[in-house]
Protein backbone atom coordinates (compact mmCIF):
# COMPACT_ATOMS: atom_id res chain seq x y z
CA UNK A 1 0.00 0.00 0.00
CA UNK A 2 1.07 3.57 -0.90
CA UNK A 3 0.71 6.13 1.99
CA UNK A 4 1.24 10.07 1.12
CA UNK A 5 1.69 12.21 4.27
CA UNK A 6 0.84 16.17 3.98
CA UNK A 7 0.98 18.84 6.55
CA UNK A 8 1.87 18.63 9.85
CA UNK A 9 1.22 14.47 9.60
CA UNK A 10 4.18 14.67 7.30
CA UNK A 11 5.89 17.11 9.26
CA UNK A 12 5.38 14.86 12.14
CA UNK A 13 6.06 11.63 10.92
CA UNK A 14 9.14 13.01 8.97
CA UNK A 15 8.19 11.45 5.34
CA UNK A 16 6.37 12.10 2.19
CA UNK A 17 5.28 8.78 1.56
CA UNK A 18 6.11 5.38 2.18
CA UNK A 19 5.38 1.60 0.44
CA UNK A 20 3.75 -0.23 3.48
CA UNK A 21 3.33 -4.42 3.50
CA UNK A 22 -0.36 -4.58 4.92
CA UNK A 23 -1.05 -7.06 8.03
CA UNK A 24 -4.14 -8.77 6.43
CA UNK A 25 -6.53 -7.98 10.00
CA UNK A 26 -6.34 -4.01 8.56
CA UNK A 27 -9.46 -3.83 6.85
CA UNK A 28 -10.11 0.14 7.31
CA UNK A 29 -8.89 3.20 7.62
CA UNK A 30 -8.97 3.50 11.53
CA UNK A 31 -6.75 -0.14 12.12
CA UNK A 32 -4.54 1.24 9.77
CA UNK A 33 -3.64 4.26 11.78
CA UNK A 34 -3.52 1.94 14.90
CA UNK A 35 -1.47 -0.06 13.06
CA UNK A 36 1.09 3.18 12.40
CA UNK A 37 0.33 4.59 15.90
CA UNK A 38 2.05 1.76 17.46
CA UNK A 39 5.47 2.38 15.35
CA UNK A 40 5.89 5.25 18.20
CA UNK A 41 7.97 8.18 17.88
CA UNK A 42 6.57 10.86 15.11
CA UNK A 43 3.92 8.25 13.95
CA UNK A 44 2.40 8.61 17.70
CA UNK A 45 2.58 11.87 17.82
CA UNK A 46 1.15 12.52 14.14
CA UNK A 47 -2.10 10.81 15.27
CA UNK A 48 -2.39 11.29 18.69
CA UNK A 49 -5.80 13.70 17.81
CA UNK A 50 -7.67 11.33 15.80
CA UNK A 51 -10.52 14.23 15.26
CA UNK A 52 -7.94 16.30 13.26
CA UNK A 53 -7.35 12.80 10.79
CA UNK A 54 -8.66 13.53 7.49
CA UNK A 55 -7.89 10.95 5.07
CA UNK A 56 -8.40 10.23 1.25
CA UNK A 57 -8.03 6.72 -0.91
CA UNK A 58 -7.09 6.88 -4.23
CA UNK A 59 -7.63 10.91 -4.14
CA UNK A 60 -11.16 10.35 -2.92
CA UNK A 61 -11.91 12.24 0.55
CA UNK A 62 -13.55 9.88 2.89
CA UNK A 63 -13.83 8.79 6.16
CA UNK A 64 -12.06 6.77 9.01
CA UNK A 65 -14.27 3.85 9.05
CA UNK A 66 -13.94 3.46 4.91
CA UNK A 67 -12.35 0.03 3.31
CA UNK A 68 -8.58 0.19 2.86
CA UNK A 69 -7.33 -2.61 0.10
CA UNK A 70 -3.26 -3.70 -0.46
CA UNK A 71 -3.34 -1.82 -4.06
CA UNK A 72 -4.67 1.34 -2.27
CA UNK A 73 -2.98 4.78 -2.23
CA UNK A 74 -3.79 6.04 1.40
CA UNK A 75 -3.20 9.76 2.15
CA UNK A 76 -3.33 11.16 5.48
CA UNK A 77 -3.35 14.94 6.86
CA UNK A 78 -4.77 17.65 8.95
CA UNK A 79 -8.08 19.48 7.82
CA UNK A 80 -7.66 21.52 4.42
CA UNK A 81 -6.44 25.20 4.70
CA UNK A 82 -7.22 26.49 0.84
CA UNK A 83 -8.29 29.47 -1.07
CA UNK B 1 -10.69 26.19 -16.21
CA UNK B 2 -8.65 25.45 -13.56
CA UNK B 3 -4.78 25.62 -12.59
CA UNK B 4 -2.59 24.67 -10.17
CA UNK B 5 1.09 26.34 -10.26
CA UNK B 6 3.46 28.09 -8.31
CA UNK B 7 3.88 31.42 -10.58
CA UNK B 8 1.92 34.56 -10.59
CA UNK B 9 -0.93 35.44 -12.52
CA UNK B 10 -2.04 38.80 -14.01
CA UNK B 11 -5.61 39.69 -12.90
CA UNK B 12 -6.27 41.79 -15.60
CA UNK B 13 -5.26 39.67 -18.31
CA UNK B 14 -6.88 36.80 -16.95
CA UNK B 15 -10.22 38.20 -16.25
CA UNK B 16 -10.28 39.71 -20.01
CA UNK B 17 -9.62 36.20 -21.34
CA UNK B 18 -12.98 35.06 -19.77
CA UNK B 19 -15.04 37.96 -21.81
CA UNK B 20 -13.03 38.78 -24.90
CA UNK B 21 -15.67 37.82 -27.49
CA UNK B 22 -18.26 36.21 -25.42
CA UNK B 23 -21.27 38.96 -25.65
CA UNK B 24 -23.42 37.14 -24.00
CA UNK B 25 -21.63 37.60 -20.28
CA UNK B 26 -23.36 40.42 -18.70
CA UNK B 27 -21.48 40.07 -14.81
CA UNK B 28 -17.91 39.04 -13.93
CA UNK B 29 -17.09 38.48 -10.53
CA UNK B 30 -13.99 37.88 -8.97
CA UNK B 31 -12.24 36.89 -5.36
CA UNK B 32 -8.81 37.51 -4.78
CA UNK B 33 -6.94 35.71 -2.03
CA UNK B 34 -3.51 37.02 -0.48
CA UNK B 35 -0.70 36.62 2.04
CA UNK B 36 -1.08 38.93 4.97
CA UNK B 37 1.60 40.14 6.88
CA UNK B 38 0.19 39.21 10.52
CA UNK B 39 -0.72 36.59 11.85
CA UNK B 40 -1.61 36.11 15.56
CA UNK B 41 0.12 39.43 16.58
CA UNK B 42 2.96 38.18 15.08
CA UNK B 43 5.14 39.46 12.23
CA UNK B 44 4.78 36.85 8.74
CA UNK B 45 7.64 36.81 6.70
CA UNK B 46 6.39 33.88 4.32
CA UNK B 47 3.69 31.36 3.99
CA UNK B 48 4.36 28.12 2.08
CA UNK B 49 1.85 26.33 0.45
CA UNK B 50 1.76 21.83 0.43
CA UNK B 51 -0.45 19.97 -1.96
CA UNK B 52 -1.49 17.07 -2.87
CA UNK B 53 -0.54 16.68 -6.76
CA UNK B 54 -3.42 15.13 -8.87
CA UNK B 55 -6.05 15.59 -6.16
CA UNK B 56 -6.00 19.06 -5.91
CA UNK B 57 -6.82 19.24 -9.61
CA UNK B 58 -9.41 16.46 -9.25
CA UNK B 59 -11.04 18.35 -6.04
CA UNK B 60 -11.06 22.15 -8.29
CA UNK B 61 -12.43 20.00 -11.30
CA UNK B 62 -15.48 19.04 -9.11
CA UNK B 63 -15.92 22.12 -7.34
CA UNK B 64 -16.08 23.71 -10.49
CA UNK B 65 -18.81 21.64 -11.72
CA UNK B 66 -20.59 21.60 -8.78
CA UNK B 67 -20.66 25.51 -9.42
CA UNK B 68 -21.85 24.95 -13.42
CA UNK B 69 -24.63 22.85 -12.03
CA UNK B 70 -25.78 25.11 -9.54
CA UNK B 71 -25.99 28.37 -11.60
CA UNK B 72 -26.37 29.33 -14.98
CA UNK B 73 -22.58 30.18 -15.60
CA UNK B 74 -20.93 31.05 -19.13
CA UNK B 75 -17.61 30.37 -17.19
CA UNK B 76 -15.66 29.31 -13.86
CA UNK B 77 -11.85 30.40 -13.46
CA UNK B 78 -9.87 29.39 -10.17
CA UNK B 79 -6.19 29.81 -10.25
CA UNK B 80 -4.19 28.59 -6.93
CA UNK B 81 -0.79 29.05 -6.11
CA UNK B 82 1.80 26.69 -4.17
CA UNK B 83 4.87 27.14 -2.32
CA UNK B 84 6.89 29.94 -0.80
CA UNK B 85 4.63 33.68 -1.09
CA UNK B 86 5.54 36.50 0.55
CA UNK B 87 3.21 38.95 2.14
CA UNK B 88 1.18 41.13 -0.50
CA UNK B 89 1.32 37.94 -3.31
CA UNK B 90 -1.43 36.37 -4.36
CA UNK B 91 -2.57 33.28 -3.54
CA UNK B 92 -5.97 32.65 -5.34
CA UNK B 93 -8.20 33.40 -8.16
CA UNK B 94 -11.45 32.85 -8.54
CA UNK B 95 -13.86 34.36 -11.41
CA UNK B 96 -16.87 33.28 -12.46
CA UNK B 97 -19.04 34.82 -15.73
CA UNK B 98 -22.43 34.32 -16.19
CA UNK B 99 -25.35 36.76 -18.15
CA UNK B 100 -26.26 38.03 -14.74
CA UNK B 101 -25.14 39.49 -11.85
CA UNK B 102 -26.26 37.61 -9.11
CA UNK B 103 -25.46 34.13 -10.43
CA UNK B 104 -21.78 35.75 -10.68
CA UNK B 105 -21.49 36.57 -7.30
CA UNK B 106 -23.08 34.02 -5.76
CA UNK B 107 -21.05 31.56 -7.26
CA UNK B 108 -17.55 33.31 -7.18
CA UNK B 109 -18.92 33.58 -2.94
CA UNK B 110 -19.59 29.76 -3.21
CA UNK B 111 -16.16 28.71 -5.27
CA UNK B 112 -14.28 30.22 -2.52
CA UNK B 113 -16.28 29.13 0.33
CA UNK B 114 -15.74 25.41 -0.70
CA UNK B 115 -11.99 25.77 -1.58
CA UNK B 116 -11.07 26.35 1.99
CA UNK B 117 -12.56 23.39 3.39
CA UNK B 118 -12.21 21.14 0.39
CA UNK B 119 -9.21 21.59 -1.64
CA UNK B 120 -6.43 20.01 -0.29
CA UNK B 121 -3.60 22.43 0.28
CA UNK B 122 -1.94 23.36 3.92
CA UNK B 123 -0.64 26.38 4.68
CA UNK B 124 2.70 27.46 7.00
CA UNK B 125 3.36 30.59 8.44
CA UNK B 126 7.32 31.85 9.07
CA UNK B 127 7.70 34.21 11.66
CA UNK B 128 10.14 35.01 13.95
CA UNK B 129 9.39 32.35 16.11
CA UNK B 130 9.52 29.74 13.71
CA UNK B 131 7.14 28.28 11.37
CA UNK B 132 4.06 27.60 12.88
CA UNK B 133 1.02 25.59 10.57
CA UNK B 134 -2.55 27.40 9.56
CA UNK B 135 -5.37 26.05 11.70
CA UNK B 136 -8.43 25.28 9.80
CA UNK B 137 -11.39 27.60 11.29
CA UNK B 138 -14.16 26.40 12.26
CA UNK B 139 -16.21 29.27 10.87
CA UNK B 140 -14.55 28.67 7.34
CA UNK B 141 -16.39 24.97 7.93
CA UNK B 142 -19.48 26.59 8.65
CA UNK B 143 -19.45 28.51 5.82
CA UNK B 144 -18.66 25.96 3.40
CA UNK B 145 -21.77 24.29 5.10
CA UNK B 146 -23.85 26.71 4.44
CA UNK B 147 -24.20 25.93 0.70
CA UNK B 148 -25.28 22.37 1.55
CA UNK B 149 -28.56 23.50 3.30
CA UNK B 150 -29.35 26.66 1.18
CA UNK B 151 -30.83 26.32 -2.05
CA UNK B 152 -30.18 28.59 -5.19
Amino acid sequence: MQLLYFGWVRARIGKVQETVNLPTHIKDVSALIKWLKKRGGGYHEAFQNLNLIRVAINQEITTLDARVDPDDEVALFPPMTGG
Amino acid sequence: MIRVQEEDFDVGIELSKMTDEHFGIGAQSCFIGLVRDMANQEHISAMTLEHYPGMTEKQLRKIEKEANQRWPLNDVLIIHRFGKLQPGDRIVLVATTSAHRRAAIESCHFLIDWLKTKAPFWKVESSLSGDSWVEAQDNDEREAKKWETENT
